[in-house]
């Protein structure tokens, strides 16, 4: 029998779980969900443009009626629970409908603050915290005029904008000197105060309220200083505070918010708690960015899998106020300890404040721009050193040299119908539309409805400012190591140690020891569990080629067509007229037809069909050439110059050390394609400083360049070292493939790895530690025994491998 | 009426791979998956014609070698948020280990 499995709070935290736990276990529970308001899950922080009459309700429901019944899980809406009776394991509601519980998940968010204040119970006094709340306002400014709110924060101010919208006169009373005092500094906060004010709201503060005036319905607003201002309307919009009373009436341990520990357990072990209800640490939170991370790890644990925790929330802040963009995070104020980066533009209305502590930044507050609150937001969260970017921080990220098309472009200033993603044509527009209407949160949800960023992944950083933008501070920023697919929560790396350490060879051995999720592995973690076993294991690994692309089983490149394109080795791309006979004499036979020179100075032979590919390849070897891995993650070219043979500038034979570094590499299977290049002078005819390995030779020697691309993201090489022979090069080179071979991750090209572990940690391993080299250098030979083999020869010769190119009937 | 045709034998079906029916109305894509099921569709992804039989094979699912949309082999339902939709054809082992395909009465 299925576990009983109980929701109460109907809200975002809550269904936010219960969607990761489905994820995890879909048939673990019979689940139960009881919610005091008569909607299903809506988007709550979506109230404010409802309120401004920019969004209807339907807008912002975030689970209909529908996805309850789809997943089987009876709904109790309207139902307030009352009552917790721990000892027989049962919920009851006030209408009598009782549940029974194994695990009970507590979810009932928070109540807004209402003062106690004389008045505070007339009609036409309202909070703003759900659907009722803003039904009764919208009404309200049908029949009348005058609006005051209570609190100058983010509540308030949200609230009194959309009841400008809807065409009352607004006045805001706050307490404190400026505006949001806990996102805001005293400057921002007048920034702030000035714009609204342009709008048409007034401001009545510092001020205290004393008495809400009227007999039945309000009619004024008394403060402590004796002024009165009329009112039909007043919102109390001052705070919000954790729901603990039914925790509190059930005896579970409670101080400001039910306290939880790091698996989101409440003193009851069978009960957690998520959302604003909860106060873990000494910390409650208000946010929906929070609420999500907890949801993932309470999830983990009521999926029985129990190795996540939750540590605390870094949060970030941004008003949604169409028209006024403001970012806060950490701790703006500074103070003791800190340093502060200003830069101040109130012409513009731009005022851009950044705190740093020990070189890293603790606090940000942006107003006017704030195109970079998610890049500052990161590598505040990062701890990231900032000092050798301090001169240019202040201008953003796209005042960073060196970035490419990484997010270039700031997302905020582009149009609708600008193209962000250029492989899917996905313009800024619809991702915006996706994220609202379908209220995604994260990036995968974005790739998986859009497409954007799901191809080449060069407009992600675009992608995720889009994302932050719309959703603001409730953006669900994904964490710097992810986990290697949906399939596992280990990262690429703990898989790699993993496969080391505990000796694994096959890839089942590894689902297993790691809890795999699913039974078959998916087409994202089973190419690379096949990678990192044949390139840990080279010996005793069995290759999969059920686990492998289809470009790395057929050996050849798939068109769009079907076809497939076939690219003969031509070693360092020195060819003689014999071969290049042969080629022609290839293309003509199988009819192929388009024949073009690559990129990387081999001959490539487009749109051969699938059943001619082994007898193509036959005939190829013939002629002495073997497969090119045009189509692998592999070595692909190694391109030269002609050099000193030739050319009156080479200094070194660049061609023959080009076809020498080809023969000893190819054939190595790598976590990514990998491209090299040899230049016979500083002029670099061959482009070398592009490539994942590139040579310059100059009069004295050779300089060896790592870590370039010139696909995707342009980044020019780091210089690895210079070396004075050729036996050198072959050294320095092999041993680098070996160690981005043993330590890069699957997908991951030398560009971002040399980023990630960074240039002095190559130079260790490679030029400081002889010894070290030498290893290196030496298994990568090894692995090479097992792996130089043209893949074409052993194809085209096995009988049973051939049959598979062929269709397996032919239905006439 | 329903037509079944012998189109080979279970092991010259690679597991978690395809193989190709060719017939005057187009590919069938002939699949066998891990557990040993067999499941045949039209060997053209709905996205934009990618050859299904040359996917990586994982639970009952392919993924199209062209712009990875995941299939599902039992309906020929693309996986959501995707949408769209191959044909499927009854298939059959016997216990000697004979494949047979139904092509006339095709499963819309």
């Amino acid at each position: 029998m299925k576990e009983k499995l109980v929701l109460i709070g109907n809200g975002m935290a809550g269904v936010r779980t219960l969607e990761e736990l489905l994820k995890l276990a879909p048939d673990l529970y019979d689940i139960t969900v009881f919610g005091s308001e008569p909607y299903p899950n809506y988007n709550r922080i979506l109230l404010s443009p409802v309120l401004a009459g920019e969004k209807t309700i339907d807008d912002i429901i975030l689970n209909d009626r529908a996805w309850y019944e789809e997943n089987g899980i009876t709904l109790h809406t309207g139902r307030t629970v009352v009552k917790i009776d721990r000892r027989n394991r049962k919920v009851i509601a006030d209408d009598g409908t009782e549940a029974e519980y194994d695990r009970l998940l507590l979810a009932t968010g928070s109540h807004p603050i209402v003062l106690p204040l004389p008045g505070n119970d007339l009609d036409g006094v309202v909070t703003f915290r759900d659907i009722h709340d803003v039904e009764r306002m919208i009404e309200a400014a049908r029949k009348y005029k005058r609006a005051v709110v209570i609190g100058g924060g983010l509540l308030g101010l949200e609230a009194a904008n959309g009841l400008m919208a809807q065409g009352m006169d607004v006045s805001v009373v706050h307490i404190a000197d400026w505006l949001m005092e806990r996102q805001l500094d005293p400057y921002a906060g007048e920034l702030l105060k000035r714009s609204l004010e342009e709008r048409g709201m007034k401001f009545i503060m510092p001020a205290v309220t004393e008495a809400i005036l009227g007999d039945k319905r309000v009619e004024g607003v008394r403060f402590k200083d004796g002024l009165e201002v009329p009112a039909d309307l007043v919102v109390m919009a001052v705070g919000i505070r954790p729901n603990v009373d039914l925790a509190k009436s059930a005896g579970l341990y409670c101080e400001r918010g039910v306290v939880v520990n790091d698996t989101l357990q409440t003193f009851d072990p069978r009960i957690y708690a998520v959302g604003e209800c909860v106060q873990h640490r000494g910390k409650t939170y208000g946010l929906v960015a929070p609420l999500f991370e907890m949801a993932k790890v309470a999830a983990n644990h009521l999926a029985h899998l129990g190795y996540a925790r939750y540590e605390g929330s870094v949060t970030s802040t941004k008003l949604k106020v169409t028209g006024i963009d403001l970012f806060s995070a950490g701790d703006f104020m500074g103070g003791e300890g800190t340093e502060e980066i200003v830069m101040k533009d109130a012409g513009h209305g731009v005022y851009k404040k950044l705190v740093l502590k020990d070189n890293r930044i603790v606090g940000t507050v942006l107003y006017g721009d704030t195109v970079d609150g998610a890049w500052y937001f990161q590598l505040m969260k990062d701890g990231t050193d900032v000092s050798e970017m301090r001169d240019t921080l202040m201008f953003g990220q796209h005042h960073l040299g060196d970035s490419g098309h990484g997010g270039e472009n700031a997302a905020a200033a582009m149009a609708d119908d600008m193209e962000v993603c250029g492989c899917n044509g996905v313009c800024k527009g619809e991702i915006v539309e996706a994220i609202t209407k379908k209220g995604l949160f994260t990036l995968d949800e974005v790739r998986a409805h859009t497409k954007a960023s799901a191809s080449c992944g060069s407009c992600t950083g675009l992608v995720e400012q889009i994302l932050a933008a719309t959703v603001g501070g409730d953006y669900d920023a994904s964490p710097k190591e992810k986990p290697l697919c949906p399939c596992t929560d280990f990262t690429h790396q703990q898989v790699r140690e993993a496969i080391r350490e505990r000796r694994l060879t096959r890839m089942n051995e590894v689902m297993r020891a790691l809890d795999w999720r699913t039974e078959d592995g998916c087409p994202t973690c089973r190419p690379a569990l096949n990678y990192y076993l044949i390139s840990t294991w080279p010996a005793e690994a069995q290759d999969d080629p059920a686990s492998r692309f289809i470009n790395e089983r057929v050996h050849a490149n798939i068109q769009k067509d079907g076809t497939y394109s076939v690219v003969p080795r031509i070693w360092g791309g020195v060819t003689t007229p014999a071969e290049l006979r042969a080629i022609a004499e290839v293309a003509e036979k199988y009819q192929v037809p388009t024949v073009k020179i690559t990129g990387g100075q081999r001959i490539d032979l487009l749109g051969v069909k699938k059943e001619d590919l082994p007898a193509m390849w036959a005939d190829l070897n013939a002629a002495g050439f073997v497969s090119g891995h045009a189509y692998g993650k592999a070595l692909r070219t190694v391109k030269t110059c002609v050099g000193s043979e030739w050319c009156r500038f080479g200094t070194q034979d660049s061609t023959a050390l080009g076809i020498q570094l080809e023969k000893v590499t190819w054939g190595s299977w790598m976590p990514h394609k990998f491209k090299m290049a040899v230049s016979g002078c500083p002029r670099n005819c061959a482009e070398a400083t592009i490539k994942d390995f590139g040579v310059v030779c100059v009069d004295s020697g050779y300089e060896l360049h790592i870590g370039g691309n010139g696909g995707v993201k342009v980044r020019a090489t780091d210089l690895l070292t210079k070396v004075a022979t050729p036996e050198e090069v072959i050294e320095y080179c092999c041993a680098f493939i070996q160690l981005y071979r043993e330590e890069g991750w699957y997908l991951e090209r030398t560009a971002p790895w040399v980023e990630r572990v960074g240039l002095n940690y190559v130079k260790q391993r490679i030029n400081e530690d002889d010894e070290g080299r030498r290893a290196l250098y030496q298994r990568f030979l090894e692995s090479q025994k097992y792996a130089q083999q043209d893949p074409w020869a052993q194809l085209a010769q096995e009988a049973s491998e051939k049959k598979k190119f062929i269709p397996l009937k032919q239905v006439v | 009426m329903s037509e079944w045709i012998e189109i080979g034998r279970l092991e010259d079906i690679p597991v978690r791979g395809a193989r190709v029916v060719r017939t005057p109305d187009g590919e069938v894509a002939v699949f066998r998956t891990g557990d040993d099921r067999l499941f045949a569709l039209d060997n053209r992804c709905p996205h934009k014609d990618g050859p299904l039989s040359e996917g990586i094979v994982f639970d009952h699912k392919v993924a199209c070698p062209l712009h990875n949309w995941k299939i599902e082999l039992e309906t020929g339902s693309a996986v959501a948020p995707d949408e769209g939709c191959v044909r499927t054809y009854p298939v059959e082992v016997s216990a000697e280990g004979v494949v047979r395909l139904c092509l006339a009465q095709a499963a819309a």
